[in-house]
């Protein structure tokens, strides 16, 4: 049988190791031309405790982490016990026999991992043995892996060759178990190597990439889980002439001096999760009123206050929406893929100089942390917006009118008051009603700024359509694919731009009579923010900590469409 | 405001002691313009709310850039403004309650930072914006509206707590002095890291300390405010500690220290020494 598309699980006790071992399987994978993707779930601890990881490998662009497991490594008892349950009938099980047996389990394989790591002379190759196994399962060539362990550890120091040397041995000793085994899950249709340019990332990076290709300047942050890969990246990359980044005392501080650095002229950013977002509720508020620009990252974890902080949620996106107190409602762009999330740093960037105040770029666990291979974006070709500065003289008011005006930056002619507080066209405060009239719809007439029809459509035409957001793109793609390859009535719409929405997409949505939202919280929040917009939105709800599963959304979504169906010939 | 401005209808009462302070932050910057050349627009006054706080739209003549942000936070914005740009001037003015209350976690990172700004901060002991509650430095047992059985908290040092925060220059001054107090503030603005002048601006209508302050002969009251003698030694930590066991208030340099390098030019130094790649450059270690 030849295989097109497999699913490798890790279980173990804490630790790294197997988020290494699933980034090395993904990265062995694409090098020689498959496409993959990661997926790792923790607990929240630094020792210990179960963590698993997965791996997609595919002929094809890879959406999710999958839902079915092919093959489960698992190195505990436990690991075993959590996830048998997903394992296909086909699958095979490899197990540490050091650590744990399995008696009545026909298709396992149980491999002594210390011992073999142990017997290359480097104790730390358990990952190998396990690669080589994997790979001699599946039928992968092993003259490609000889070629990526070579690159992979040749870091231009002394020991390079005994550590390739071990490493090498360790992947054959694995292959030789499963020789003895005779087992096999089939042979791999051979890839197909994309004929562009690609990298392989982690989304995280991928949008740090995206913000410095914009022409961030400046960032400060605090660390917190899991938005801290972000600020470790910034502070080793973001040190150009005038630009610079740092670890400040808290999300309170992180946010009061990026409006700080936005007001003196800078493209500023920081990056945080839920805890540290509801400390910047008030400091987003002031960057609203006094038209700061800047950027506020979210990456969702889950829960309300430290809630789960190393599980995927999309909870957030009512406090990202309307995070302050007041007549506020921030711009909000929200990622799905690697992928997005490069283009959407630049978005937002753009958007925050482009309507002068802040703009909140939503991201989540399960697509922060995804390593994934993505065509390389070409730097060359971003375009970053600027802002609209003033030129002029001193004595201008840079509050007036009802609309969007140049901004002064401190230094040059043109002082004036930027106020948190109600203010007139200099900036001094003011009560007056007529002031505050102006200046709250100066306020939202900014938005305006930021409509832009961007969005993806398929099937428009189908009076049932499903729109996810987010993370939860990848998984819905997949079950809308699915089903329109077996003939279910739907149509598909998904967008970035999550406020303000793409007015042609809002208008075709109101056109609907069901949009059918999946996303992961209790409260269905997209799809109470479309019903306010006036679409006929329902959403299908999971907070399990885990993204959707393929299979699951295939059955809601047939269902829902179902019952439609039958409401409206009964009506 | 270069121009009294009709709309803005916030007033210090008669006799508060931020009129004066006001007065001296002017001369402080009218003095740096003489001297440096350097245009008004070359100053950011950075306001926390309160009374004190509305100083930035009271001053009178050519205008500096101001920010009247949000309660507490004026030290982390002022930190962005002058992170992002190490050349203009960075000015805090804000309240004991603003700066010592619900501000005061900011005050520890920005002296280990050494932070190159310089804080004038009005105590008037009392929160007066909102009519007249208790602050840091309200002293113990008094009564207040929000302590009708007398504070029970101790009455706070502000002095002490910078210098044992190691903030970089502290100085004391009384908004009655204008033109010594000005002197304070350019000193402050030329120092070389984080600088605190730690004014005592009487609110005339919640806590008028004026005769605690200056006191009174006739009623045979002891002024409270005393200089510092010439002989004192601002760059010795210990004499400056002593100095604060004293009682009173100190007018004068207490601490100065210019030693030690600033944020931004560790900042600088950082990006000497990093060698950054370029974002072509980043992108392309994850080619495969
Ligand atoms: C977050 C927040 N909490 C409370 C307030 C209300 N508030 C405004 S000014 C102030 C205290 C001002 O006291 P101080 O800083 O000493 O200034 P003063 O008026 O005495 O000059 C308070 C509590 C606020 N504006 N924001
Ligand atoms: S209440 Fe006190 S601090 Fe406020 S303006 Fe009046 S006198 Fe000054
Ligand atoms: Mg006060």
């Amino acid at each position: 049988m030849q295989l097109r598309d497999f699913v490798i699980r890790f279980g173990a006790e804490g630790g790294g190791g197997i988020v290494t071992a699933s980034e090395i399987l993904a990265q062995s994978a694409t090098q020689v031309g498959y496409h993959a993707l990661t997926f790792s779930t923790f607990p929240s601890q630094i020792m210990g405790g179960p963590v698993w990881t997965q791996t997609r490998i595919s002929v094809n662009p890879v959406l999710s982490a999958g839902d079915d497991v092919d093959v489960l490594v698992a190195f505990n008892q436990e690991a075993y016990d959590n996830h048998r349950g997903d394992v296909r009938e086909e699958g095979v099980i490899i197990y540490d026999s050091g650590e744990f047996q399995l008696e009545d389990e026909s298709r396992s394989l149980g491999l002594p991992l210390d011992d073999l790591a142990k017997s290359t002379g480097n104790a730390r190759a358990a990952n190998m043995v396990v690669i080589g196994a994997l790979a001699q399962l599946f039928g992968m060539p092993q003259d490609d892996l000889d070629e990526f362990v070579t690159k992979r550890f040749t870091r231009g120091r002394a020991g390079d060759q005994e550590i390739i040397a071990a490493n090498l041995k360790a992947m054959y000793l694995g292959r030789e178990q499963v020789t003895g085994s005779g087992f096999s899950i089939g042979e791999l249709a051979p890839p197909s190597m994309p004929d562009y340019e690609q990298v392989m990332l982690a989304g995280n990076q991928a949008m740090s990439l995206g913000a410095l290709a914009a022409g961030l300047d400046f960032y400060a942050g605090y660390p917190i889980s899991p938005a801290t890969t972000m600020l470790v990246y910034m502070e080793r990359n973001l040190v150009g002439p005038g630009k610079f980044a740092y670890q400040v005392s808290s999300e309170i501080e992180s946010i009061t001096a990026i409006v700080g650095a936005g007001f003196a002229g800078k493209k500023a950013m920081t990056a945080t999760a839920g805890p540290g977002f509801s400390l910047m509720s008030e400091g987003l508020g002031l960057a609203w009123m006094a038209e700061i620009p800047l950027v506020v990252v979210d990456v969702q974890r889950g829960g309300p206050a430290t809630g789960l902080p190393t599980k995927t949620e999309q909870s957030d996106l009512m406090a990202c929406m309307f995070p302050a107190h007041g007549d506020v409602r921030l711009p909000v762009i929200a990622v799905g893929s690697v992928e997005e999330c490069f283009y959407g740093a630049i978005k937002a960037i753009s958007w925050a100089e482009r309507y002068q105040g802040p703009v909140i770029l939503m991201s989540e666990i399960s697509v922060a942390d995804r390593v994934q291979n993505i065509l390389k974006p070409d730097i060359s070709k971003v375009e970053a917006e600027q802002r609209i500065v003033h030129q002029g003289s001193n004595g201008y008011h840079r509050y007036s009118g009802f609309e969007l005006s140049p901004m002064p930056i401190p230094g040059n002619p043109g002082a004036y008051m930027a106020n948190g507080s109600e203010h007139d066209e200099m900036g001094d405060t003011t009560h007056l009603p007529e002031r505050h009239i102006q200046m709250t719809e100066r306020r939202f007439s900014k938005i305006k700024l930021l409509e832009e029809d961007e969005y993806e459509r398929d099937q428009a035409d189908q009076p049932v359509v499903m729109m996810p957001w987010g993370g939860t793109k990848g998984p819905a793609l997949e079950a809308y694919n699915t089903m329109k390859e077996q003939g279910i009535p739907i149509g598909w719409f998904y967008t970035m731009l999550l406020n303000p929405l793409p007015p042609k997409l809002l208008e075709e949505l109101k056109k609907k009579e069901l949009v059918i939202v999946p996303e992961l919280n209790y409260q269905g929040q997209f799809s109470s923010i479309l019903r306010s917009q006036g679409v006929r939105a329902q959403s299908i709800t999971q907070y399990t900590g885990l993204p959707f599963k393929v299979r699951d959304l295939i059955s809601k979504i047939t269902e829902m469409t179902q019952s439609h169906i039958k409401e409206v010939v009964r009506a | 405001m270069s121009k009294k401005n009709p709309e803005y209808d916030f007033k210090w009462c008669p006799g508060c002691g931020d009129f004066g302070v006001r007065r001296s932050l002017e001369f402080a910057m009218i003095d740096r313009l003489e001297e440096t050349g350097l245009p008004m627009e070359n100053n950011v006054v950075v306001a926390g709310i309160g009374c004190s706080g509305n100083l930035v739209h009271l001053l009178e003549g050519s205008q500096p850039y101001g920010f009247h942000g949000i309660h507490g936070r004026s030290l982390p914005i002022a930190m962005g403004v002058k992170m992002a740009r190490p050349d203009l001037n960075v000015i805090i003015v804000a309240g004991d309650g603003d700066f010592l209350s619900i501000g005061a976690e900011h005050i520890g990172p920005q002296a280990s930072r050494n932070l190159n700004v310089c804080a004038v901060i009005m105590d008037n002991g009392v929160y007066g914006l909102t009519k007249g509650q208790s602050s840091p430095t309200t002293k113990l047992d008094v009564i207040t509206p929000s302590t009708p059985y007398g504070k029970i908290e101790a009455q706070l040092n502000p002095l002490e707590l910078y210098l044992t925060l190691g903030v970089s220059f502290i100085a004391s001054g009384f908004s009655s002095q204008p033109r010594p107090l000005a002197k304070l503030i350019s000193q402050g603005m030329n120092h070389p890291g984080f600088s605190i002048i730690h004014i005592q601006s009487p609110c005339t209508t919640y806590n008028d300390t004026f005769e605690e302050l200056k006191g009174n002969v006739k009623k045979g009251i002891e002024p409270t405010l005393w200089d510092i003698p010439d002989t004192h030694d601002p760059s010795d930590r210990a004499a400056a500690y002593g100095l604060l066991q004293e009682g009173g208030v100190p007018v004068g340099v207490i601490y100065n220290d210019e030693s030690r390098p600033t944020l931004d030019q560790r900042a600088e130094s950082i990006r000497q020494k990093a060698n950054p790649k370029s974002v072509q450059e980043l992108m392309d270690s994850f080619q495969f």
